[in-house]
Formats: structure tokens, C-alpha cells, sequence
């Protein structure tokens, strides 16, 4: 499965070869994001540019900040170890290279989340891995 | 005037349970399902000979011709939809285009929603929701990057377009509250509806729990059990069938992402490309729609749709649904069945309502809701987190 879950039963990313180097990345505290050398940065990654479909893209270090394109304060969890973190914020956060990544928001307070507010990636060892979310930027 | 090669000529459609009372497969559901639709129209079931379907627990793989054996149909044409909310309205174009290029001449649209009996006999009456909604599958982007991140099941997805349309045009809550109400309004005129007998306020809403900010509970569908048949078939043959034919006049699809997080805009959904190839297709303007049914599993699904759709101008969905009664009695009727949020969400047959509703309103079947005038219906169907859409133009021979 692409969804694998930790001994509380908290759903957890079940990494493949296509999404190591992100993970792995992530374990290093730096957001990796694939670039194709003409239609620059997508995610989440894929075997090849949804673009063009090349395949001569590279991994690069992106700068993990963006802002929140849309959000909602998830009050109900819909699984039981969700729920345990509820309320939370999902957010859709347009990253400053241009893609969109959908992450929870943490280390704010839910009720002033605000379209547009900046935030950066921040990072949390797991179970057997390293997950990534975004919480309100610092200064750079 | 628009397409006049394949008409509606029969339906079946059950009521929604929330608990279902007779378990049976998805197989034994289709056989049900379409002696009704048969019987509906008065055609002859060796007359059929094409399958749209999907659902059939029993056979996960080779479903057409599962179905095909178990109802002794000879089908010159069958196939599994697999569109979401949007996968009846799927059905009916591709029965409507297949009999049109002549792969066959009549075509039983089949929606299963039912809950299996237990190996063991027991008594089930509820079925395991997979909420992760098959994201969960190995590989799967969703599975690796927004599952884990509490991207789960619908309704956060729906709440963040919400969002993004209170950020981009301003949005009264109360506004999303008025269509729940006037869909329940209009449930009170289905005695098949799950809320039949239950009305409810604005004040009911607004009050009613918040489970993913801003939609609250009474602004989301109710998921429940049922399901339901058309019977699509040539014009010649609608001709001779008993009830007023109902040409598929027009249709369009259109769909870009799987998960929110790459629609390619939160407000400028599939629905606006759908609906413009199939009002042009049936050479109908917007005005001259008796009927309007569009894919409601939240509020904002009809907000953002009545605006893609071309009911509205973009941003103007609040001032409309506002200004405009959407009672079936009002000036501008809207899902007059109730639509899913007033007469429930029975999974895969959800979204058949619209189209079953569509249809009584055209043969003039629809009760103590029907409309005055009813020649013209547009229907639409909404799959997945505003991804695949599929919009129908009806029209009364």
C-alpha cells in the first residue's frame, strides 16, 4: 500500500523508488523537489515531467517556503489517529517554485491561519521515516 | 435543436436507506434493477443489447461480462464507468454515443449500491467506508503525500475550495447554508427522500457541527444505500416506448486531477469546459433550462457548479443563490428531488438521482413537485475532489 500506519495506527507515507529522494531529503531537513531543464519544478515526484514528459529531469534543493493557497481547519480527523490530532489544519500551500504541495500546518494557532500567509517546511522523524509539514514562516 | 438519436425511455430508482434491509450482491441488485427499468419503459428485455455499469462487488474484474451472463443479456456493447459521483452521467452519454454510431440499440444503465450478505449469515446492515477512498494504493501520490498529511476522504478537499472562494470573492456562510436549506425544502415533497419530513433553517446549520472548516455537518451528504436504472435506447424505438422520450440532447466531460492539490484552479472547475461542450452541443442556452441539477455532495459543489456551469458569471454565486429561490417552486428550481443532501447520497446511485429526477420532470412523473413546464433539464455529476464532471443536456421529444 501506498499508505502504511505506525503502532498508534497514524497513517505514514510507504515510500517507493520514485519518492526516496524526497523522503530522504526530508530526513536531512531539506525540501527535494525534481526540476525538467524547460518546464522547471513539478510535484510530487514522478518517473518523468508531466509536461513534456522528459525524463531528463534532476532532484534540487528547493526552498521548502511558499503560501497557503487554501486551508480548513479538519475538525473531525475521518480516522481514529486523525482524530487524536484534531483540530488540525490541512493546507494547500503554493510553493515559491511554483508547484502546490497539500501538508498539515502545525506550531500555529488554527484559527489564524489565513489565505495567503507564508509558511515553510518544517520536518518530523517518525516511525521508520520522516514526514513533512509547513508551519507560519520565520524570518529568513 | 440538439441530438435526437438515443432517449431515456424507462428508469428504476430505490430508496435511500441508511440502513440497508435487504442484503443482496451487487449482481442480484442489476437483475432487480433492471426488471424494473423494463418494465418501466415496456421494453422487452432481449431487446437489450449494451451495459453501462459499475459496483459489481462480485466481480472485480471482467464486471460487463459478469453482468451480461447473470441477466442473459447478448451485449453489443458493455463497459464498467468508473468516474466518481460523475459515473452515471458518464454512463448515459457513452450509452447515448454508442447507440448514435450504431454499436447498439439499447442500453441499460445499471447502478448497484447495495450491501452484500455475510459469508456467515450474520446480520450486517453498515459495509467498511474505505476512507481513504483507494488513495491508499501502493504507489499511490495521494497514499505517500496527502493521506498521511490528514488529506482523507472528501470533505476536506471541498472545504478548502470553500475557502479559496471566500478568499477570492467573499462568501457568506449563510449563503452555503441556503442551498442545503432549499434542497431539504424540496425534499419535502420526495416521500422516497431520507429527509422527507425533516425541513430545516439556516439556523439549523449554522449550528450544526463544524467538521472541516467552513462546511458543517448539514452541508454535507448524507451516505446511505439504494440504487437505480435507466433504460437508454434509439430514437425509432422511444417513439413506441410508453412514457415521453427523453432525448440525451447534448453532453460533455472534462476532468484534469485526481486530488485538489493539482486542480489546475480551485474555482475553475471541469464543470465549466463540460457544460459549454454540452449546451452547445444541444444548441440550448442557459435560459431556456426548465430544470437544474447539479452534483451536490456539499453546498459548495452547487455554488462553484452554478458558476462554471454558466448559470452565473464567475464570483457572482453568492448574489444568485440569494436572489433566487432554488425551490422546486421557486423561480429558479434546482435539484427539485432534493438532491443528495435532502434525499440522501446512496453511493454510486447519488448521482443517478439527478438524472432519474431529470427524467420524471420531462415525462412529467414527478409528483407532488412537478414542475409546470418541464422540457429542458440540465444534470450534472461530480466525481472525486472536483475532478471528474460530466454534464448532460435532457430534452422532451
Amino acid at each position: 500500500m501506498g499508505t502504511r500506519h505506525d503502532s498508534q495506527g497514524r497513517p505514514l507515507p510507504l515510500v517507493n523508488a520514485t519518492t526516496k529522494p524526497h523522503f530522504d531529503a526530508a530526513r536531512e531537513r531539506r525540501f527535494a523537489m525534481q526540476r525538467c531543464p524547460r518546464d522547471g519544478f513539478f510535484f510530487y515526484p514522478r518517473s518523468r515531467c508531466p509536461t513534456c514528459l522528459g525524463a531528463d529531469w534532476s532532484w534540487q534543493t528547493a526552498s521548502g517556503r511558499g503560501v497557503v493557497h487554501s486551508f480548513t481547519i479538519d475538525r473531525a480527523g475521518h480516522v481514529p489517529a486523525l482524530a487524536r490530532l484534531a483540530p488540525y489544519v490541512v493546507a494547500i500551500v503554493e510553493l515559491d517554485e511554483g508547484p502546490r504541495c497539500t501538508a498539515r500546518l502545525v506550531d500555529c494557532d488554527v484559527e489564524r491561519v489565513h489565505v495567503g500567509m507564508r509558511v515553510e517546511a518544517t520536518y518530523e522523524d517518525v516511525e521508520g521515516g520522516t514526514v513533512v509539514h509547513f508551519r507560519p514562516e520565520t524570518a529568513r | 435543436m440538439g441530438k435526437q438519436h438515443a432517449a431515456v425511455v424507462g428508469l428504476a430508482e430505490w430508496r435511500p436507506e441508511r440502513v440497508w434491509p435487504r442484503p443482496m450482491f451487487s449482481l442480484e441488485a442489476c437483475a432487480e434493477l433492471a426488471a424494473l427499468a423494463l418494465a418501466d419503459a415496456g421494453v422487452d428485455k432481449r431487446e437489450v443489447d449494451g451495459l453501462c455499469l459499475g459496483g459489481i462487488y462480485e466481480s472485480p474484474m471482467f464486471a460487463p461480462s459478469a453482468a451480461a451472463e447473470y441477466l442473459g443479456i447478448r451485449a453489443n456493447f458493455a463497459e464498467v464507468v468508473d468516474l466518481g459521483g460523475a459515473t452515471p452521467a458518464g454512463m448515459l452519454w457513452r450509452a447515448a454515443a454508442a447507440i448514435e454510431v450504431g454499436a447498439c440499440e439499447t442500453v441499460l444503465v445499471l447502478c448497484p449500491s447495495v450491501i452484500p450478505p455475510r459469508p456467515d449469515g450474520a446480520k450486517r446492515g453498515k459495509l467498511d467506508f474505505p476512507i481513504y477512498l483507494g488513495g491508499d494504493a501502493w504507489g499511490s501520490p495521494q497514499g505517500a503525500f496527502e493521506i498521511p498529511e490528514g488529506l482523507v476522504a472528501a470533505t476536506p478537499s471541498y472545504a478548502m475550495v470553500a475557502q479559496r472562494y471566500m478568499a477570492r470573492y467573499g462568501l457568506r456562510e449563510e449563503t452555503l447554508a441556503k442551498i442545503a436549506v432549499d434542497e431539504r425544502y424540496n425534499a419535502q415533497f420526495n416521500p422516497d427522500a431520507i429527509f422527507y419530513g425533516k425541513p430545516i433553517t439556516v439556523e439549523d446549520v449554522m449550528r450544526s457541527r463544524r467538521v472541516c472548516d467552513p462546511l458543517k455537518l448539514l452541508e454535507i451528504v448524507m451516505p446511505c444505500f439504494g440504487g437505480g436504472a435507466l433504460l437508454v435506447t434509439t430514437a425509432e424505438r422511444a417513439r413506441r416506448a410508453r412514457h415521453r422520450p427523453v432525448f440525451v440532447a447534448g453532453f460533455g466531460e472534462h476532468l484534469t486531477h485526481k486530488s485538489i492539490t493539482y486542480a489546475p484552479d480551485l474555482l475553475d472547475n471541469p464543470i465549466r469546459v463540460a457544460a459549454e461542450r454540452a449546451f452547445r452541443m444541444a444548441g440550448v442556452d442557459r435560459k431556456g433550462v426548465d430544470v437544474v441539477l447539479p452534483y451536490d455532495c456539499f453546498t459548495i459543489t452547487v455554488l462553484v457548479t452554478l458558476e462554471n456551469a454558466g448559470f452565473c458569471g464567475k464570483g457572482e454565486g453568492e448574489r444568485f443563490v440569494s436572489e433566487h429561490s432554488l425551490r422546486w417552486d421557486g423561480d429558479f428550481p434546482l435539484n427539485t428531488h432534493g438532491g443528495q443532501l435532502g434525499a440522501g447520497q446512496p453511493g454510486l446511485a447519488g448521482g443517478l438521482g439527478h438524472l432519474t429526477e431529470a427524467v420524471r420532470q420531462v415525462q412529467g412523473r414527478a409528483g407532488g413537485r412537478q414542475l409546470k413546464k418541464c422540457d429542458v433539464a440540465y444534470a450534472n455529476g461530480t466525481g472525486g475532489m472536483m475532478a471528474e464532471q460530466v454534464a448532460v443536456i435532457l430534452q422532451g421529444a
